[in-house]
C-alpha cells in the first residue's frame, strides 16, 4: 500500500505517494529527478548517495523515503545560488578535487556537514571524518585539501 | 527489497502491540543493519514498525552515578554529548568511531544492541560498564542480555527503551577495525567500574561479545599494561574469516587489552 509523504527538498515543499520500499535515493533520482545523487555501492559503503536530512549527512540508499517523510532535504542540486557555486562546490572546483568525478556530490554534500559541525581540523582530522565517503580514482589528496582550504579561511575570519 | 507494510507508532506501548499483532513485524531504529539485510534478502520482514517518531526514546541524561541513554540516541549525538563526555568519555569515544560519520547520523544505540552483531561495537561498552538494558517490560543486566550470534534475551515483540550505564572510575576502549566494513575486527573495552572491580569486555573476536577472564584478573593483581598483555587468551571458539583466524584474533584481545590500560594509566597521569 502507497504511503503519502511530503519532504522539503532544497527548499521546495514536495509531496508523493511512495512504496514503503522506496529509498531515499530512489526517491529523489526517479520521482523527483534530482539525478545529481548519485548510487554507487548501494550498501551504505561509498558514500556516493549522501545528502542532508534535517541538516545532517546520511547515505540515502540507506534510509527509506517513508523515513524521511516531514523532514527537510538538501541535495546537491540545493547548493548553489543560480550562478554562484556553494564555498565547498567551489573549493572543489579550485583544488581539482575530482577525477571521474562519480563520487563527487556525495563528498560535497559531506563536507558541507563536516565544515558545519566541526572545528579544529587538520589533516588527519579530515581524513579520519571523510571515511563514509569513498573515491575510486583515489583522488583523495585533492578532495582533503579542499575541505582544509574550506577550514584555513575560515580560521583566518 | 521485498514489499512490506509501513507502520507509524506514536508511543511504545503502540509500538508494541503492532509488534505484537503481527508475527513478521520488526522493529526499525536507525536501520543501518537492517535495511541493509533487507536489500540482501537476508531480512524481509512482512511488516516494518518505524520507531522514529516516538516522542522520548531519545536523549541523555545523568542520573546520580548512571548515565540513562535512550534507545533511539544516534551514535552522533553519544559522540558529541558533553555529559556523557564528561561522566564516561570512553563512552563517547567508542560511539564517535562506529562506522563513519553518516552511519552515526542514523544508527542508534537500541538498535545496535538488539542485533547484536558479532563486531559491533556498543555491545563492549555495555557489557564492561555492568550496563543495563530497560525494555517496555523490565531491566536486563548485560550479562544476561547477550545471547549467542545475532541473538539476544528479549522476547519477540519486547523493546529496548533506554540503557543504564553505572559512571566507572575510568575505561578505555580500543579497537582494530577492518577497514572496508568499519566494524571491529577486535575490539576490548577496559573499565574499573565505581566499585574497583576490572572488567574487560571483547567484541568482534568471538560470536558475541563476552568478557576475558584470564586478563580481568591478571588486572585485578595488577593494572598494568604489561600485566594485561601478558594474560594468555585461548582461541578456542573464536571467529575466523577471511580478515583473520581465531588465532590472530586471541593475539588481538590481551595487545589491544593493553593499549587500553595504557590510555587509562595514561590519563590518570
Amino acid at each position: 500500500m502507497n504511503v503519502p509523504i511530503s519532504i522539503k527538498v532544497n527548499g521546495v515543499e514536495r509531496q508523493a505517494e511512495v512504496e514503503p520500499r522506496t529509498l531515499l535515493a530512489s526517491l529523489l533520482r526517479e520521482t523527483l529527478c534530482l539525478t545529481g545523487t548519485h548510487i554507487g555501492c548501494d550498501t551504505a559503503q561509498c558514500g556516493c548517495c549522501t545528502v542532508l536530512v534535517d541538516g545532517d549527512a546520511v547515505k540515502s540508499c540507506t534510509m527509506l523515503a517513508v523515513q524521511a517523510d516531514g523532514c527537510s532535504v538538501t541535495t546537491i542540486e540545493g547548493l548553489a545560488q543560480g550562478e554562484e557555486l556553494h564555498p565547498v562546490q567551489k573549493s572543489f572546483h579550485d583544488c581539482h578535487a575530482l577525477q571521474c568525478g562519480y563520487c563527487t556530490p556525495g563528498f560535497i554534500m559531506s563536507s558541507v556537514e563536516l565544515l558545519e559541525k566541526y572545528r579544529d581540523l587538520d589533516e588527519g582530522r579530515v581524513r579520519e571524518l571523510l571515511e563514509g565517503n569513498l573515491c575510486r580514482c583515489t583522488g583523495y589528496n585533492n578532495i582533503v585539501q579542499a575541505v582544509l582550504s574550506l577550514a584555513a579561511e575560515r580560521g583566518r575570519t | 527489497m521485498y514489499e512490506f507494510e509501513y507502520r507509524r507508532p506514536a508511543s511504545v506501548p503502540e509500538a508494541v502491540e503492532m509488534l505484537r499483532d503481527r508475527e513478521g513485524a520488526k522493529a526499525l531504529a536507525g536501520g543501518m543493519s537492517l535495511l541493509s539485510a533487507m536489500k540482501l534478502r537476508l531480512a524481509s520482514p512482512d511488516v516494518l514498525v518505524d520507531l522514529g517518531r516516538i516522542e522520548g526514546m531519545s536523549g541523555i541524561r545523568l542520573e546520580g552515578a548512571e548515565v540513562r541513554i535512550g534507545a533511539m540516541t544516534r551514535h552522533a549525538q553519544v559522540a558529541a554529548s558533553a555529559e556523557v563526555g564528561k561522566a564516561i568519555p570512553a563512552l563517547a569515544d567508542l560511539a564517535g568511531r562506529i562506522g563513519d560519520r553518516q552511519v552515526r547520523n542514523r544508527g542508534t544505540l537500541g538498535g545496535s544492541l538488539a542485533n547484536s552483531d558479532p563486531a559491533a561495537c556498543y555491545p563492549a561498552a555495555v557489557l564492561g560498564l555492568d550496563a543495563r538494558i530497560e525494555t517496555d517490560r523490565r531491566s536486563i543486566a548485560a550479562e544476561a542480555f547477550f545471547i549467542d550470534l545475532f541473538e539476544t534475551a528479549l522476547q519477540s515483540g519486547e523493546l529496548i527503551t533506554a540503557v543504564r550505564f553505572p559512571v566507572p572510575r575510568s575505561a578505555a576502549y580500543v579497537k582494530f577495525h577492518q577497514p572496508a566494513s568499519r566494524f571491529a575486527l577486535v575490539g576490548v573495552f577496559v573499565a574499573v567500574t565505581g566499585s574497583g572491580e576490572v572488567r574487560v569486555a571483547v567484541t568482534g573476536a568471538g560470536p558475541v561479545v563476552f568478557r576475558a577472564a584470564s586478563i580481568e584478573s591478571a588486572l585485578a593483581r595488577e593494572f598494568s599494561a604489561a600485566a594485561a598483555g601478558a594474560a594468555a587468551v585461548s582461541a578456542q571458539g573464536l571467529n575466523s574469516d577471511m580478515h583473520g583466524d581465531a588465532d590472530y584474533r586471541a593475539h588481538l584481545i590481551p595487545v589491544l587489552a593493553a593499549r587500553a590500560v595504557a590510555q587509562i594509566l595514561e590519563r590518570q597521569g
